[in-house]
């Protein structure tokens, strides 16, 4: 170690001893409101979470209805835009601004229903192969490990060609696509904690060792679940807006980013607002979510920290 | 090194023969091809005599058999789009991939090294910031939108490169900077992540009390350590890589594996979708194993 | 006598972290004549280890030296340019480091990292630092030097990997050696093979040594002056007869009292309750406040200031202030 770190260090636990600890909650806020881009990511993703939930109360046309006057207006600042469309309409005359918030809901939906399949799985897996070890272990890792070969859009595009392209398919796949980092988070928390002593112990004069590792499991993979899971809704977003764009994702009259830059990209040459203004919802929303998960690795698994 | 190169290789045969199996699945559980190879007024009679002569009737692990043999000669079957072998198919449209690729890898290394060197070293400083900034927006822009946004930019706006196929040098441009500048924002990260660490060595200490320039205490004694865990991570990520490659290559109408590939996906035709796979899944245990003897070459404490 | 090689007049190295500023070295004053040898002592946190390389100008973020001058040859360190400094390090001044196991680049060769720094500072060619490097590598008693030169340092045991360091140090004669804690990492039996071995190869060349250590074993061996840190601070300084027979501050009482001695079999070492309070924690009074067995009341309210007793014993502590008023 340093010696600039281990000043720092010291002069940390000065602080932390000195300081009276107040309320998980409070200590928490305070550790977010001192990070600036944790703040912006939360109030960005609690935004994009509202405008989801209030969609149709927000919206302020019909996202699918379609007006052949109004085809193709660009946004209403530049010219020929009109205050009716902020952000301009398409090729059937639909209302970008609409479009873009009911496709927050599928983002949303998708990219958190496929985290949590791919966790529960995940958790699943990991538990199975980190308590009962030996050859199950042993198949379960290898099975991890070809996961991790194939490239996942791949492994969906295949999948999702078979099944047809559904919302169900497509949380399915992106769920079945992330389960591997949860298994190995979870065997790897059990195999630890069945070396140390007092499982050992306990287990020597009879009691079962499965409740002692549900116990001291948890605390142990929250943090870090927590951290994986938000990062990968994240991830998802982006796979999922990418296999709209292929055209084998979300199918219309679903509305998803994906899709809506899919239809805008024949038009770039003409109408660039129909493809630049879902990919800025895509990025904003992502960002805003890879900003909150740093921000709870920071928070809650200084591990992790590099 | 030898020895080392045959084990690596034979461990090499096992993946594959997993892959091919995995793939044969899900081409058996896809179904029906013969639906889709035949008009469709046609009568259950030939619909029935197709199934018979193209062996569908078979049980499972006849079928499988005859796939395995015809992959022993490297046989994936006939495309019934293109009505010919599928291999060859695939082989052809494999340069254009494969310039691409190389293309965005050269562009991602020569934006991902000197820019993650430069940011450890200047912690915190306005490029650092700059940097670190431009790699997590990086990461949060699709790879297909950016794609777009360039065309917008360069070819719409500006009129700098054509908008979309391949052909001359001014074809290739757009496509490997939204490819490449996508693998540069991970690989920025990490190089300058392993540099930070590597930066507080005790030998990077020694080699400072040597009274060495910086610029040789940076490129000499810090990066070759820095590299090690970049080529590991960089070489576990080239499926991603791949990934990539297929969603830039829709965009930029390239002709290469992956839009074959997603053409193939669309029409279901299972022929050119397993080779396809399987020339994929083969490139990235190839680079993993490329990546195996740098990792060798660059670490003396390594032993196989 | 001679004129001083190294001469430290009140450096202050304080860390800017984020919970304020931390001075790590407060006020530190000595001086090393060519060819003597030095000790500083203290435990870990005393600040011996940000002195060495405060003078060897490797004090990174968030640290600085803030105040005070490190006179080399009558040139201050603190205010020389970086060219300059470099061109000193390595060469006038070198240092060796504690764990002989991580400070050598493990992607190199031993021959490749001493010759770097003689074709470095001697302009020597590939070929003439080769043969200076296996030379530099038989004085420090590696056997089958030529073999060493071309192995990475990984097959090298601790006790080799130290006297390749040794060796990189000494590479290019210089005047001032700093041994950062040079035989902690290592075996026992090895240790004293080492410090010989650095005492006989400084010899020849006049070379003055400054060693870090917390262990007085080592300091009898082979120091001429002893100067004790604690918390940041100098609290006895005086030559190593005088520090072993008539040690002054309770601190190197206790640091003494530790230290097994074979002379007197004891039946029971005794040690200093507590560790060294992290620097800046106490703002009024004596530092060893905390510690102390002897403290008054005046030692929690003023600091006592480092005081002359002889010409050559300066102590900082207040006991002794009241002793030369009762004279």
């Amino acid at each position: 170690m340093s010696v600039n770190s281990q000043l720092q260090n010291q002069s940390q636990t000065i602080t932390s001893s000195t300081k009276q600890t107040p309320s998980f909650f409070v200590r928490w806020l305070r550790l977010l409101l001192k990070s600036k881009t944790g703040t912006i990511g939360l109030i960005i993703v609690l935004a994009v979470t509202l405008v989801a939930i209030f969609a149709k109360s927000l919206a302020p046309h019909d996202p699918n209805l379609i007006n052949p006057a109004m085809m193709l207006k660009p946004p209403v600042w530049a010219d020929g835009g009109s205050s009716a469309h902020i952000l301009g309409t398409d090729n059937l005359g639909r209302d970008i601004l609409s479009r873009i918030i009911y496709g927050s809901q599928i983002s949303l939906a998708v990219g958190i229903s496929a985290v949590a399949l791919a966790g529960a799985i995940g958790v699943f897996v990991g538990l199975i192969a980190g308590y009962y070890g030996g050859l199950i272990d042993n198949i379960l890792m290898r099975l991890v490990d070809s996961f991790l070969a194939i490239p996942t859009i791949l492994f969906a595009l295949v999948i999702l060609s078979i099944f047809g392209p559904s919302v169900t398919t497509l949380i399915v796949v992106l769920g079945i696509t992330n389960w591997v980092q949860y298994a190995r988070l979870v065997r790897g928390e059990v195999l630890s904690i069945k070396e140390r002593e007092f499982v050992k112990a306990a287990k020597s004069i009879g009691v079962r060792n499965n409740k002692i590792i549900m116990k001291h499991l948890l605390p142990n993979v929250i943090s870090p679940f927590i951290v994986i899971s938000t990062l990968s809704v994240a991830t998802t977003i982006i796979l999922e807006a990418s296999l709209s764009f292929l055209g084998l994702g979300i199918q219309p009259p679903t509305i998803s980013w994906g899709g809506i830059l899919s239809d805008g990209r024949d038009y770039i040459a003409t109408s660039w607002w129909l493809a630049a203004f879902p990919g800025m919802a895509i990025t904003i929303t992502v960002l805003a979510i890879i900003f909150l998960g740093d921000w709870l690795r920071d928070v809650l698994d200084p591990r992790a920290n590099n | 090194m030898g020895k080392f190169l045959i084990r690596r290789l034979l461990q090499i045969i096992p993946v594959l023969f997993i892959i091919s199996f995995v793939v044969f699945c899900l081409v058996f559980v896809a179904g029906d091809p013969v639906a889709l190879m035949l008009p469709e007024d046609a009568s259950p009679e030939d619909i029935e005599q197709l199934r018979e002569s193209l062996g569908l009737n078979e049980p499972f692990h006849i079928q499988y058999f005859t796939y395995m043999l015809g992959l022993f000669q490297l046989d994936f079957g006939e495309s019934f789009r293109y009505g010919q072998s599928a291999l060859p198919i695939v082989l052809e449209r494999l340069p254009a991939t494969l310039e691409l690729a190389a293309a965005s890898m050269i562009v991602a290394i020569v934006i991902a090294i000197p820019l993650g060197i430069w940011s450890a070293t200047k912690k915190n400083s306005p490029l650092d910031l700059l940097a670190t900034g431009g790699s997590v927006l990086w990461k949060a822009m699709p790879n297909f939108w950016l794609g777009i946004m360039l065309i917008l930019l360069f070819s719409v706006t500006l009129g700098w490169f054509p908008v979309s196929g391949r052909g001359n040098f001014s074809h290739l441009v757009l496509p490997a900077l939204t490819l490449g500048t996508g693998i540069a924002a991970e690989m920025t990260r990490l190089i300058r992540s392993s540099m930070l660490e590597i930066l507080n060595q005790d030998y990077i200490r020694t080699a400072k009390s040597k009274g060495i320039r910086d610029f040789y205490v940076v490129n000499k004694h810090a990066f070759r350590n820095a590299l090690i865990p970049v080529v590991t991570i960089t070489a576990l990520q080239t499926s991603t890589v791949v990934g990539g490659t297929l969603i830039t290559e829709t965009v930029f109408s390239w002709p290469g594996l992956g839009q074959l590939l997603i053409q193939a996906v669309n029409t279901r035709d299972m022929a050119i979708v397993q080779a396809s796979v399987f020339i994929i899944a083969f490139f990235v245990i190839l680079m993993n194993l490329l990546a195996d003897i740098i990792y060798k070459l660059l670490d003396p404490r390594i032993k196989y | 006598m001679a004129e001083a090689l190294l001469e430290i007049k009140d450096l202050k190295t304080y860390f800017h972290t984020e919970n304020g500023v931390v001075p790590s070295v407060d006020g530190v004053s000595f001086s090393l004549k060519k060819g003597e040898t030095i000790a500083i002592v203290g435990e870990s946190g005393s600040g011996k280890s940000v002195t060495s390389l405060s003078i060897m100008g490797l004090i990174g973020s968030p640290g600085k030296i803030e105040g005070g001058e490190v006179l080399f040859e009558g040139q201050d360190l603190t205010t020389m340019s970086k060219r300059n400094m470099r061109k000193l390090r390595g060469n006038d001044i070198a240092m060796i480091f504690q764990e002989p196991l991580t400070s050598l680049n493990p992607l190199f060769t031993v021959g490749n990292q001493i010759s770097e720094s003689i074709r470095l500072h001697q302009k020597a060619s590939k070929e003439e630092a080769k043969i200076k490097s296996i030379e530099m590598l038989k004085k420090v008693g590696i056997p089958r030097a030529e073999k060493v030169y071309s192995s990475y340092p990984h097959l090298l045991s601790g006790g080799m990997r130290q006297r390749v360091m040794i060796a990189m140090a000494l590479s290019c004669n210089p005047k001032l050696l700093i041994a950062d804690e040079p035989t902690t990492a290592l075996d026992v039996t090895i240790q004293a093979q080492i410090l010989q071995l650095m005492k006989n190869l400084t010899n020849e060349n006049d070379t003055s040594i400054m060693l870090i250590t917390h262990d007085l074993g080592v300091v009898a061996e082979m120091v001429d002056t002893v100067i004790v840190m604690y918390a940041g601070q100098v609290v006895e300084y005086t030559d190593v007869f005088t520090l072993f027979k008539e040690p002054k501050h309770p601190y190197t009482k206790g640091l003494l009292d530790s230290t097994p001695k074979i002379h007197e079999l004891k039946d029971e070492l005794q040690s200093i309750e507590g560790t060294v309070p992290a620097p800046g924690t106490i703002t009024q009074g004596c530092k060893f406040q905390t510690r102390c067995t002897r403290a008054t009341a005046k030692c929690f309210v003023e600091e006592p200031e480092l005081k002359e007793l002889s010409s050559n014993h300066k102590v900082r502590c207040w006991l002794h202030e009241q002793e030369e008023v009762a004279i």
